[in-house]
């Protein structure tokens, strides 16, 4: 007895100093959520949102919370609940594209005073005011580590590891192959899908079974490219990373990457908050992309395998992308069965809503969506 | 006294309370110990331990606010361990949960998406038996493998799971999509109207008291009925009642239907209370939790009971302890892990305290 009570004591004191500290300064920051799927330190989608996390909380005047591992059930709900209601937040980011629908609208209706700002794109007319979508074009940056791996590649085989085929994934694909093949026209890439975003042994069987097909680049659209790159590394092959900077796991065969930049995005919606813009009040845009231009993503710096011609190409894409005049889906575009789904004349921009809904793979890639 | 031929072996008297107390005093000091090692992993982590028993107090128990989210986490976890608690009193051990949890949440949608003009509590009912038939039969074809053509049940239960999670992926991809859910494939929704809401007063959905209810009647059925004496002769002694003339294969059957129908029902409450449609998060792993559950609550319904919402209090910790003690994601297994493993090795100490035994009169 004597013990709990003397537990019980210190815990007291140590919650109320804990308490009394965090509210002397909380009076004006702007308090933030995180929510993650998975673990912050990935290498992947968790980490990428956790590395913009981190670039808020350099901000004095914020003060942000984190919370990974999050299931897309109840629990992330409860997550969103309790960081209101005990931490203050007012402005949430509860990052997993499973975590909008219901979780997030059903969240939004009981604090209409809350922000929630969703990575995904899903918002529209219609649902509550106090939510936001943003999302970017990270299929620019898949472009131009298509040009690195097409040029780097001596087999001209590369393979694409990837979780499902939804319009998402095949957008990264397809946009990863043309910029392969507006290179080098022979160059093929050869997708696996794995079925699930966090697969790690299926993730390395699909790699073995690539590399031992003559496919000598790899990259992936998984929740966690670890598993991908490390494989790679081994069997002496290269590879380009996505989400975050994988560089460190193959720093022989990392040859480039399409990384998310969400600092500069939760910056500026920091910077929104802080001088008083809101969602409700219409001061803060409910969607918001972009793409390499407007800093959403970014191409990770070229690793020692990458010639001069080859970074020169995809350097003098980027700058295309940077200018604004750059068109990925420009007809005419064939799918892979020899079906035309770009005829020639038609441009599709990036903005184009017809991409978000892409269902097929372009000439060049081999495999099918399956569905 | 020696009871009569035939009646019920004696079990032990509940006046005995020297054994009373052992039950009670064994566990407990079971999860004191357990906070103990938790308290020196934390410790080592950098966190005050004492902040650590703090938070996971205050996250779990120290409020209704707090408790309501234990109970939330808690209710279909519930359900699932049933599906492992019941034929585990046969003798099989059954770890098909996840599975059936996911076809009784297609079950469901395949009533509550499709027959959307029906009357809310009709719509409930339907969607209710739809889950429960689902995951029944899912759980009783591993049972009639067992039983008529002697395939490991654990084993196939398992692999159940992985072919339950395929056809769910199967069907959200391709007869059951809604175009509209492009980037998560999923079900078309069971309208709103007919969601299965929150208990009055509080934010837990009804799944909670679906939960209680079907671990008080397993608790029921299995100890205070004849149905449940044969079903505890089966599982203690399968020559035995198969020589005393009991229909081993039909009752067999119909647990495994009924612990199938306890996942299923999970699935429905998943379904119709917090998803809204079947997808992929459908499978978020409370099946397999509900083994963990079923073995500690000692297959028995009360048991499950409370250790779901011991289970519950520890996911709800788990928050708590990243945003307040900044310990990571991972904490909080290791914390169920360590609780767990403790509790299951206390139950080697019945017996052993001399203190707790009953002295010759």
């Amino acid at each position: 007895m004597k013990i709990f009570n003397l537990i019980k004591v210190a815990a007291t004191v140590a919650v109320m100093t804990a308490l009394a500290a965090g509210t002397a300064t909380a009076a004006d920051k702007v308090s933030m959520g995180f929510i993650y799927v998975g673990p912050k330190d990935d290498y992947g989608y968790n980490q990428a949102h956790s590395e913009g996390c981190a670039g808020v909380q350099k901000l004095d005047w914020v003060s942000a919370v984190e919370e990974a591992s999050v299931p897309e059930t109840t629990a992330v709900e409860e997550a969103m609940r309790d960081m209101i209601e005990q931490n203050g937040a007012t402005v949430l980011f509860p990052t997993s594209f499973g975590y909008f629908n219901p979780h997030i609208l059903k969240l939004a209706k009981d604090y209409p005073k809350v922000q929630f700002f969703h990575c995904g794109g899903m918002w529209h007319e219609g649902l509550p005011v106090n939510v936001g979508s943003y999302f970017g074009y990270i299929d620019e940056a898949e472009y131009v580590a298509g040009i690195v791996a097409a040029e780097t590649s001596k087999s001209k085989k590369l393979g694409f590891i990837a979780a499902k085929p939804i319009p998402q994934v095949l957008r990264n694909i397809n946009s990863y192959t043309l910029g392969a093949r507006s290179v080098v026209p022979t160059a093929t890439v050869q997708v696996i899908f794995t079925g699930d975003w966090s697969l790690p042994v299926k993730e390395a069987e699909s790699a073995n079974s690539l590399i031992d097909q003559g496919v000598d680049v790899l990259t992936c659209h998984v929740d966690s490219p670890k598993v991908i790159v490390t494989t790679a590394e081994k069997r002496g092959i290269m590879c380009t990373g996505y989400h975050a900077n994988q560089s460190v796991l193959a720093p022989k065969g990392y040859l480039t990457g399409a990384e998310w930049n969400w600092s500069k995005v939760y910056m500026d919606y920091a910077d929104w908050v802080h001088s008083g813009k809101s969602l409700m009040d219409g001061t803060i845009p409910h969607l918001i992309r972009g793409g390499l231009k407007e800093g959403f993503c970014k191409v990770s710096p070229y690793g020692p395998l990458v010639s001069d011609q080859a970074k020169a190409d995809a350097d003098a894409a980027k700058a295309k992308f940077m200018a604004g005049t750059m068109v990925i889906y420009k007809g005419p575009i064939s799918d892979n069965t020899g079906k035309v789904v770009i005829p020639d004349g038609t441009e599709l921009k990036q903005t184009d809503i017809e991409l978000e809904k892409m269902n097929y793979l372009v000439a060049g890639v081999l495999g099918s969506t399956g569905s | 006294m020696t009871p009569p031929m035939g009646a019920a072996p004696t079990e032990p008297p509940l006046t005995n309370w020297r054994a009373l107390v052992e039950s009670f005093v064994i566990p407990t000091g079971a999860v004191l110990v357990a906070l103990l090692i938790f308290g020196g992993f934390c410790g080592l982590a950098g966190a005050s331990p004492f902040s650590v028993y703090h938070s996971i107090y205050r996250a779990a128990f120290g409020s209704w606010y707090a408790f309501q989210n234990t109970l939330i986490r808690a209710a279909p976890i519930m359900l699932c361990a049933l599906c492992t608690a019941l034929p585990m009193r046969l003798g099989m051990v059954m770890i098909g949960n996840e599975g059936a949890l996911v076809i009784g949440g297609l079950g469901t949608v395949l009533v509550g998406a499709y027959w959307v003009s029906a009357p809310h509590y009709v719509a409930l009912t339907a969607m209710a038996l739809a889950g429960m038939v689902a995951g029944g039969l899912w759980i009783m074809a591993v049972g009639a493998m067992k039983i008529y053509r002697g395939v490991n049940e654990v084993i196939s239960s398992l692999l159940m799971n992985y072919i339950a999670i395929a056809i769910l992926n199967h069907l959200v991809n391709g007869p059951m999509h809604d175009p509209s859910s492009l980037n998560k494939p999923s079900s078309y929704p069971v309208p709103e109207a007919n969601a299965l809401g929150n208990i009055p007063g509080s934010r837990v959905h009804f799944g909670l008291v679906y939960g209680i209810a079907a671990c008080l009647i397993t608790w029921g059925l299995i100890e205070h009925t004849s149905f449940g004496f044969k079903v505890r002769m089966i599982g203690g002694n399968l020559r035995a009642a198969r020589m005393a003339g009991l229909a081993v294969g039909k009752i067999s059957l119909l647990v495994c239907f009924l612990a199938g129908a306890a996942a299923g029902l999970a699935g429905m409450a998943e379904v119709a209370a917090v998803q809204g449609c079947a997808n992929e998060s459908l499978a978020a792993g409370y099946g397999y939790a509900g083994i963990l559950v079923a073995f500690v609550g000692r297959q028995h319904g009360l048991g499950v009971l409370l250790v779901s919402i011991l289970l519950g209090g520890i996911l709800a910790s788990g928050g708590m302890l990243q945003r307040q003690n900044h310990l990571s994601d991972a904490t909080v297994l290791v914390f169920q892990g360590i609780v767990f493993l403790v509790i299951l090795y206390s139950e080697s100490l019945y017996g052993r305290f001399k203190i707790f035994q009953t002295r010759a009169a």
